[in-house]
């Protein structure tokens, strides 16, 4: 026992252990930081610079020439509106049409509800790209190809999200809405003036992980839009690559700045409850 | 599992009267207005084309004329063709080299972060954290430019270091590495601040109880953090798998499959033959061959996360 109190808590020793993985860790953040700090720097390195050998990691020289190139190699104040539109839309139309379908599996009883729930859950196992084609073709068919609904409606309902919100929304009390129901409330109000509000960190968590997944996915724009000026900023940037691609690293870096920016913005603004509750309820 | 509701709302029978009929048709009914915008998206974008996938992967569709039925044509070549052999081959190579990676050093990390005597938690989080909200388009873009042979700063320090690495996306052997580099550090932020869930979910108590008994820091992490981590450990490295088998943006930015289909894989593959070449129904049979790899997979997951379920209830 006095061998127990004796010993000083660990915290107030700096113990060499301890140092080293301080220092382990500082040199890993800065490795993985290092991609965004060379996007960083490199937009607003003036192109000599850029092409200079050997290379180097901050500008001796800011410039914001290369901000204003990228305007006129892309379209890109149109990308940045399609792709607030395309991924705005999706996480808009999602957050309420999952929410509505999770409500009735998690707090109606009624049949067929088990059915409807393995169906769902199924359907969670089906990547996107195995489905691409017909998807393609459906969309082709309905001539909504380079158009928005075309990129937002197949992707306007998602069993991901339906599958968390109903795990929410079981873990609500039941007496909260069989009180409201007592008093001759219907479902929607129900649902909306009751349940809704006790869910709104979960709503945001799926809201801001449906908007990052879209402005950031690749083949869904690539397949869905053929017009330059239908693309989003993610499937945009990749024009001016690949094969004779002759745009200099500078103004490449300074589209990926302006990609990046408005998701790092937002996520920095709602970064440690999101971070917390990404992980918790991801898999709860 | 996770499918029936014990404590679902039924309102109390009426007194004296028959066992409510009309009230449960009035609540189905409701429950079906509540879901019917959902299940118009799923059945029309999700269950119907899955459906005419399988319809198409037995036909030679073109997307111009009428297709014509082929039987098992599409199949047999999908297991024949050598080209998507090497396509399926690849997808392997780079799972192998993508998922222990990505998936162990999230949970080194998580493990360091989860330590209370380390400064500067909460900033070393958000850092890690932060290549995942970078689109891997994006990150594939800042990968090429540091590893480029003449301008990039990655290959000119480890010149410094005695290591030339030559033009990597063109090298046929280091190529893959590189494009699984990109994705461990899009993707192990995720990973970890799942791990750091399931770390802080473990009671503080079965440390302290590990303590008395005598155990030192490595015993308790194997008798305490792994058997109580392990299922959190299924679902992320099942999880990195999925990502894994169905990895393209990166690669279709940094080589386009290159060098010499190095680096092709059946995504990659599902894209050129469906929307460069228009061979419709030969994507649609590779679709289901990733369909069928991916469910198997999810089947897998689903039993850990029932299991999950079932230890936080």
């Amino acid at each position: 026992m006095t061998a127990v109190t004796a010993r000083r808590p660990a915290r107030d020793r700096i113990r060499p252990a301890s140092v080293v993985t301080f220092l382990v860790m500082v040199i890993v953040t800065a490795a993985v930081l290092l991609p965004i700090a060379i996007i960083v720097f490199t937009a607003f390195k003036p192109i000599p610079e850029v092409n200079a050998y050997p290379p180097t990691l901050v500008p001796t020289e800011w410039t914001l020439d290369n901000l204003a190139r990228i305007f006129t190699e892309l379209p890109l104040a149109r990308l940045l509106l399609n792709s607030v539109i395309f991924a705005g839309g999706v996480t808009l139309c999602a957050l309420v049409f999952d929410s509505l379908a999770a409500y009735a599996l998690a707090r109606i009883d009624f049949r067929g509800r088990t059915v409807l729930l393995v169906a769902i859950i199924a359907s969670l196992m089906i990547p996107f790209q195995a489905t691409l084609v017909p998807v393609y073709q459906l969309v082709a068919d309905l001539g909504w190809i380079n158009t928005y609904q075309g990129l937002i409606a197949p992707r306007a309902a998602d069993a991901f999200g339906i599958f968390l919100l109903r795990q929410f929304f079981l873990a609500l009390p039941r007496d909260l809405d069989n009180a409201a129901r007592i008093d001759g409330a219907g479902e929607l109000r129900v649902f909306r003036s009751i349940v809704l509000p006790n869910v709104v960190p979960a709503l945001m968590t799926l809201g801001v992980f449906t908007f990052v997944n879209n402005w950031n996915d690749l083949l869904w724009p690539l397949v869905f839009t053929t017009q330059a000026q239908m693309g989003t900023v993610t499937s945009g940037l990749t024009l001016l690559t690949g094969p004779g691609g002759i745009i200099p690293y500078g103004v490449m870096m300074a589209g990926s700045l302006i990609a990046v920016v408005p998701l790092a913005i937002a996520f920095l603004l709602v970064q440690r409850r999101f971070i917390d509750n990404i992980a918790t309820t991801g898999l709860k | 599992m996770t499918a029936t509701t014990p404590r679902a709302y039924r309102p109390p029978a009426p007194i004296g009267g028959r066992p409510g009929a009309r009230a449960e048709r009035r609540r189905t009914l409701t429950a079906f207005a509540f879901l019917a915008p959902a299940l118009a998206i799923l059945s029309v974008f999700v269950a119907w084309p899955m459906l005419s996938a399988l319809q198409l992967s037995f036909t030679d569709a073109s997307g111009f004329g009428t297709a014509e039925w082929v039987g098992l044509d599409n199949y047999v070549r999908v297991f024949a063709d050598p080209d998507i052999r090497d396509a399926m081959l690849n997808t392997l190579w780079y799972t192998v080299l993508f998922t222990p990676t990505a998936v162990l050093s999230a949970l080194a990390l998580a493990l360091v972060l989860n330590s209370p005597s380390l400064p500067f938690r909460g900033f070393f989080r958000t850092a890690l954290f932060l290549p995942f909200i970078v689109s891997l388009a994006v990150g594939a873009f800042a990968w090429s430019y540091l590893l480029d042979p003449r301008l990039g700063l990655l290959n000119y320090w480890l010149q410094g270091a005695g290591v030339q690495l030559g033009d990597v996306l063109e090298d046929p052997v280091l190529a893959m590495p590189a494009v699984a580099l990109v994705a461990v550090w899009k993707n192990f932020g995720f990973y970890m601040v799942i791990f750091l869930a399931g770390l802080q979910d473990v009671p503080a108590s079965l440390y302290e109880a590990a303590r008395m008994d005598g155990a030192g820091a490595w015993r308790r992490f194997t008798n305490v953090t792994v058997p109580m981590l392990s299922n959190t450990f299924a679902f992320v490295l099942i999880f990195a798998l999925i990502a894994a088998l169905q990895t393209f943006d990166q690669i279709y930015v940094m080589t386009g499959g290159g060098p010499y289909g190095h680096t092709q894989t059946i995504v990659m593959e599902i894209y050129q033959s469906g929307f460069r070449k228009l061979e419709l129904g030969f994507a649609s049979a590779l679709s289901y061959v990733l369909l069928i790899a991916t469910l198997l997979l999810s089947i897998v997951q689903f039993v850990f996360f029932g299991r999950r379920e079932k230890d936080l209830a």
